[in-house]
């Protein structure tokens, strides 16, 4: 009775899981999803505390340390999640991949370290060291590699292009699937192997990502969350547990489409982005040594009259814009706008920000109604009637080097045709190239005036200035 | 060979299981817009949290004496946690900004 029930309760866990993704993938329904999926979590959790018995009829004993472990977790886990701000969301996604990842990670070695005592078989050569071993390499490359992401997009781990970078990786890739070879054909389960191959892994998934930034991160960090969906499915087959199976391949195959549809939004192919990675440094090198070019600055009043007359605006919000907090007094900019018969469009670029959706996010916390905001391909058409671009913050999704400069990093990335507006208004900290590392044909262009400055502190006065217009 | 065979034989439910979960996973994922990929990651997240459900058996069938699972399950439930709450929390304050404000 007590094991059926478990079994049932696995099975309605993973419909919720089903449910809960299926909700997630439309705006209506998605916070619906999130919820029904907690909820599926919740049981198959707390059914598994107080009915699982092993193959032995053994039932679960240390509750002390269970319960201990989930209430740190939780509160930790709360505490992080409610306190991050909207700006770092695509870091602490990273960072609870990684840690759940480290999780699969720590379970292969425990099982590992009991299989002598558990199996007394003739050779370690099966499915389940097979699944101990996955469970373990991927879970250590999934760790490592989204810590780096963290520690990227915290920018704390600057871009890091090692000599020879994909040559080592291919050694280390080699030398993992060598030792797991020969840890399968060992008579007996060798920990001191088992622990060389995690190590390794870890090299690896730190080698990984080092050299890969800009705005390819989001999907290197899409990619290490379906890694980690796979790791979980190792070890749902290793407990023959139907929950972590389901749960697992339900996010390692959904989170590989979620990575192939970013990568299509940024009109790229996977390889590209983890192979092109390392042939960055040339080309920013060649754009370093460029001539000296001027731009021209623009003072907030000038802008402020220039938009206060002009009869369509769009905005293009970018990471900066996230930096700066400055959502709310954007929304406020747009209103105080359309008081005075000026249209005000938010003109959004898949990868805007540091991840797919970050600015729909930021700008629906301020309030910006749904229907200002337009996706690129609905956008594009609109800027050739366009007289004011006011480009806050934003660098790469606005580069025409994307179109022109077969060389550049972010070529062949679809982009935003802010060159055809008739003025174009930028808003930045400094000169300093974009997250991508590269320069911009944009600033130097003769329609484009720069305003230097913090987003929040530019567009308060911007307000402030436009209302007195 | 027969080996491979033998253990695909055995295991038949559990392919079965892998090959239907994969495609089910495609297919719910396609067709999403943009705007939800962020929170549809960080969903995805929380959902592979379900190693927790592993931790807690390591945890729940160790020994008293066998401190090395002990001590590594332990940090596995506290990790498998952090994942589970702190992604569907994440992921839930991402949404909040997604529902519709009362017209006033």
């Amino acid at each position: 009775m007590a094991q059926y029930s478990l079994e049932i309760s696995y099975l309605i866990a993973s419909i919720a899981f089903i449910i809960g993704l299926k909700f997630l993938g439309h705006p209506e329904t998605a916070r619906k999803g999130n919820i029904i999926a907690a909820i599926g979590m919740f049981i198959a959790v707390i059914t598994t505390i107080f009915l699982y018995k092993s193959p032995e009829g053994k039932p679960l004993g240390n509750y002390v340390w269970i319960f201990g472990g989930i209430i740190i977790g939780t509160v930790v886990g709360t505490l992080m999640a409610k306190k991050v701000q909207m700006t770092a969301m695509p870091q602490m996604v990273s960072l609870f991949n990684g840690v759940g990842a480290a999780c699969v990670a720590l379970i292969s070695v425990v099982e590992f370290s009991h299989y002598n005592t558990t199996h007394t078989g003739a050779s370690l050569f099966n499915g389940l060291t097979l699944t101990i071993i996955l469970g373990s390499i991927i879970g250590c490359i999934s760790f490592s590699g989204s810590i780096i992401a963290w520690g990227k997009l915290e920018g704390k781990i600057k871009d890091i292009y090692l000599p020879a970078n994909q040559l080592i990786n291919i050694v280390l890739m080699l030398s993992i699937i060598g030792t797991g070879v020969y840890l399968m054909m060992q008579p007996t389960a060798n920990l001191n192997l088992l622990l060389i191959i995690s190590a390794i892994s870890l090299i690896y998934g730190i080698l990984f990502v080092f050299p890969i930034g800009g705005a390819d991160m989001p999907v290197v960090i899409s990619l290490l969350n379906s890694f980690t969906g796979v790791a979980a499915a190792c070890g749902g087959f290793l407990y023959n547990n139907q929950a972590m199976l389901t749960g697992g391949i339900l996010v390692g195959s959904s989170g590989t489409i979620l990575t192939i549809l970013m990568c299509k939004a940024m009109n790229r192919s996977l390889t590209n982005v983890i192979i092109g990675a390392f042939s960055n440094p040339k080309t920013k090198k060649a754009d370093a040594g460029a001539e000296q070019r001027t731009v021209k600055e623009i003072s907030v009043t000038d802008c402020a009259v220039l938009m206060s007359y002009s009869k369509k605006v769009i905005i293009v919000p970018g990471y900066g814009l996230a930096v700066a907090q400055a959502q709310h007094i954007c929304h406020e900019l747009e209103k105080t706008l359309e008081e005075k018969g000026v249209e005000v469009l938010y003109a959004i670029h898949p990868v805007a920000g540091r991840m797919p959706g970050h600015m729909n996010v930021l700008l629906a916390e301020a309030d910006v109604p749904y229907p200002k905001l337009l996706e690129m391909d609905e956008i594009n058409p609109e800027f050739s009637t366009t007289d004011v671009a006011l480009v806050i913050g934003a660098n790469d999704v606005v580069n025409p080097a994307a179109k022109n400069d077969k060389d550049s990093p972010i070529y062949g990335m679809p982009i935003l045709d802010v060159e055809n507006a008739k003025n174009i208004i930028i808003n930045k900290r400094s000169m300093n190239a974009g997250y991508a590392g590269i320069d911009n044909e944009l600033f130097y262009d003769a329609k484009t005036k720069m305003l230097f400055g913090d987003a929040k502190g530019v567009l308060q006065k911007l307000v402030t200035e436009v209302k007195a217009n | 060979m027969e080996t491979i065979v033998s253990f695909i034989g055995e295991n038949i439910k559990v392919f079965y299981i892998l090959i239907l979960s994969i495609f089910l996973g495609i297919e719910v994922i396609s067709k999403v817009p943009s705007i939800l990929h962020t929170p549809l990651m960080s969903g995805a997240n929380a959902i592979h949290g379900v190693v927790i459900v592993g931790a807690v058996i390591v945890m729940g069938l160790a020994d008293s004496n066998d401190y090395l699972s002990l001590v590594l399950g332990f940090i596995a439930v506290i990790l498998g946690t952090l994942n589970v709450v702190g992604g569907f929390v994440v992921t839930d304050r991402m949404l909040e900004m997604f529902k519709k404000k009362p017209k006033s």
